[in-house]
């Protein structure tokens, strides 16, 4: 992730806007009930062990809304978060990685340059969930993509066709799906995608992306007979 | 050397039982009372648990209700994708005990994964996922059992989402009209694991493998027990109270031995993006603050969880950590497996273990199954299947002997 330092600036205005925008989430009023500055969400936080990480601190910058310490953090910290929700322990009753999530969501929506960099080499898996309604297919267990998971990723690869076959379930039988999706069902999907804002967000962060799915989902939505 | 190696610290067990609150000291509200107001104002239609049931006490002391069968499975793209013999296990165990159950066609996965990877979506989209899903399920007649602890935390989250909010359940109520879904949302939001809890003596009754000799660590899924926390299943009998009964208590039904040890509240290094893009932080975490912690202290022949990305990222993560010397070499499975392994079922055919990176075979030897024999068959299966004297495996071919 960038380093506080590698953060771009931006005019008051702008910090302004996008924490108006954190702030006019549906959850924040849910998420962000003060801070007891206890550091309990700390202590659980298994991000906090590797990176220069803090739940605690992302809480206070919005509680004292800190505009350019949230900036700072939306361009850099809140993409180290494991979104485990360990973080609930909160003796306050705060939701850290739910505010996180909200944080995130801005960033997307709003292009900002952590998000394009921490999607980096993840618009295939944005692809997958969104196109096929199963996020990681057999056929994404590649050596490539997994080095570090041995020699059983090379197997895996190798032998896919066979061992799906080898499946008792009948819905399981698949390699670029997780289990056999319904064509009625995916295109129920992305008519959620479409009416939510969610295609315009992924063009926000990845244009090429945007492109194709618009084009996948288009053609299904007008086969399945809805009009856009 | 790793092998060898005892517990250096025995971890104190807890003395007192604690007993669950009266629910009436809840700090929470009990959100199914709010799901059941709003289905009187014709907001949405409440799915019922269908008999037969069983109740559970959850963490504030309130009673869940948890169907014996006629359940929908809300499959995982994780455990469907990368370790199929979790799904398949869990389905073998409806058969074994003759419950009626529907693997659908007509559903997708949660997508939280990817919202809690990427944040590329959004509140209204995540529920109107979720709804559609549940609308799904209400169609068949069966209630939703869920197999994921991430999509079983993200529904919760979403069911109080929607309670709270009438402007999202009316734009979520505006997308299922233009595909002709009713808004449904169900009684109780049921992860499988309560399931197996429940169903733990009637496995036990059918264990033909004397796990007697067994050590068995768990790790508790994060997303089950810590993302909207009332809902998670506690028993007295259990840790004490102190922790959620699920896992554990099968390990003891089964009669083995539960390998207790300090970083058990840790999550498991998932990270959702991390696992994808940056794994060096998941590895790291995996091995450093469970692996290696649970074997210098229980040395376990197995760790047991409940989710798709601990099996993941626990069983995985140690192939990078053995070749740094470190102190690993746990088998990592779901306890769906552990228990369709002790009702006798193929360690191949159904469980599907071949897909697990750490090498389980002794301790598949420690349980008494031979687990050269059964390769051996499984083999077989996949030569018919080569020659194309069979398609696919069925179930009555993975329960042949």
């Amino acid at each position: 992730m960038p380093s506080p330092q590698t953060v771009p600036e931006a005019p008051e205005e702008e910090k302004a806007r996008l924490f108006g925008q954190v702030k006019a989430d549906m959850r924040f009023k849910d998420y962000l009930l003060g801070c007891y500055e206890c550091g309990i969400c700390v202590a659980a936080c298994p991000s906090a062990r590797f990176y220069d990480f803090s739940p605690r601190r992302i809480t206070q910058a919005l509680a004292r809304e800190d505009l350019d310490l949230i900036w700072e953090q939306m361009n850099s910290d809140v993409w180290d978060c494991s979104q485990c929700f360990s973080c609930l322990r909160c003796p306050r009753g705060n939701n850290p990685g739910g505010l996180i999530t909200i944080m995130r969501e801005v960033a997307v929506k709003n292009g900002l340059h952590s998000a394009k960099e921490a999607l980096e080499g993840y618009g295939r898996i944005i692809y997958k969930i969104m196109s096929t309604g199963t996020q990681v297919s057999p056929d994404m267990i590649q050596p490539d993509a997994f080095p570090d998971w041995g020699p059983d990723a090379v197997e895996v690869s190798q032998n896919l066709q066979l061992w799906r076959r080898a499946l008792p379930p009948e819905t399981l039988h698949t390699t670029s799906t997780s289990w056999d999706v319904a064509d009625k069902t995916l295109s129920e999907l992305y008519l959620i995608w479409h009416l939510t804002g969610v295609l315009d967000m992924i063009g926000e962060v990845d244009s090429s992306l945007h492109m194709i799915l618009v084009d996948v989902m288009e053609e299904a939505l007008e086969d399945q007979g809805y009009k856009l | 050397m790793a092998d060898i190696v005892s517990p250096s610290r025995p971890i104190p067990q807890p003395g007192r039982i604690f007993n669950r609150p009266d629910p009436k000291d809840a700090p929470t509200e009990d959100i199914r009372e709010r799901v059941f107001e709003l289905e009187e104002k014709g907001e949405w239609i409440v799915q019922r648990i269908p008999e037969p049931y069983a109740t559970v006490e959850t963490k504030y002391g309130r009673t869940k209700k948890i169907p014996i069968e006629h359940t929908w499975h809300h499959k995982s793209c994780g455990q469907c994708g990368h370790i199929p013999g979790y799904s398949t296990s869990i389905f073998w165990l409806h058969r074994e005990l003759g419950l009626d159950y529907n693997d659908p066609r007509d559903q997708t996965s949660c997508t939280a994964w990817n919202y809690y990877a990427s944040a590329t979506s959004n509140a209204p989209a995540q529920a109107a996922v979720a709804m559609r899903n549940f609308a799904a399920a209400y169609e068949t007649g069966y209630f939703p059992v869920i197999h994921c602890g991430t999509s079983y935390g993200h529904y919760k989250e979403v069911r109080n989402e929607l309670v709270h909010h009438p402007e999202l359940r009316a734009e979520v109520r505006g997308i299922l009209a233009k595909m002709g879904k009713p808004m449904v949302m169900p009684e109780e939001i049921v992860h499988y694991s309560e399931w197996v809890h429940v169903m733990r003596y009637e496995i036990a009754k059918r264990q033909v493998h004397d796990f007697s000799k067994i050590t068995a660590s768990v790790h508790p899924a994060c997303h089950y027990y810590k993302l909207v926390q009332e809902d998670a299943v506690y028993d007295p009998e259990i840790y004490g109270g102190q922790r959620t009964a699920v896992v554990t208590s099968l390990v003891k039904a089964l009669g083995a031995k539960v390998g207790e040890y300090s970083t058990w509240f840790d999550c498991c290094g998932f990270g959702f993006r991390h696992i994808l893009v940056q794994r060096d932080f998941s590895r790291s975490f995996a091995t450093l603050r469970k692996i290696e912690v649970m074997k210098e202290e229980a040395n376990p022949d197995v760790t047991l969880t409940h989710d798709t990305g601990c099996v993941t990222t626990l069983d995985k993560s140690q192939f990078a950590a053995k070749a740094h010397g470190r102190n690993v070499g746990i088998p990592v499975m779901s306890e769906a497996q552990f228990a369709a392994l002790a009702m006798g079922a193929h360690p191949y055919r159904v469980c599907q273990l071949h897909w697990h990176t750490v090498d389980y075979k002794p301790l598949l030897t420690k349980m008494g199954i031979d687990w050269e024999a059964r390769w051996k068959e499984f083999e077989a299966d996949l030569q018919d299947l080569r020659d194309g004297k069979i398609e696919f495996m069925t179930w009555e071919r993975a329960n042949a002997s």
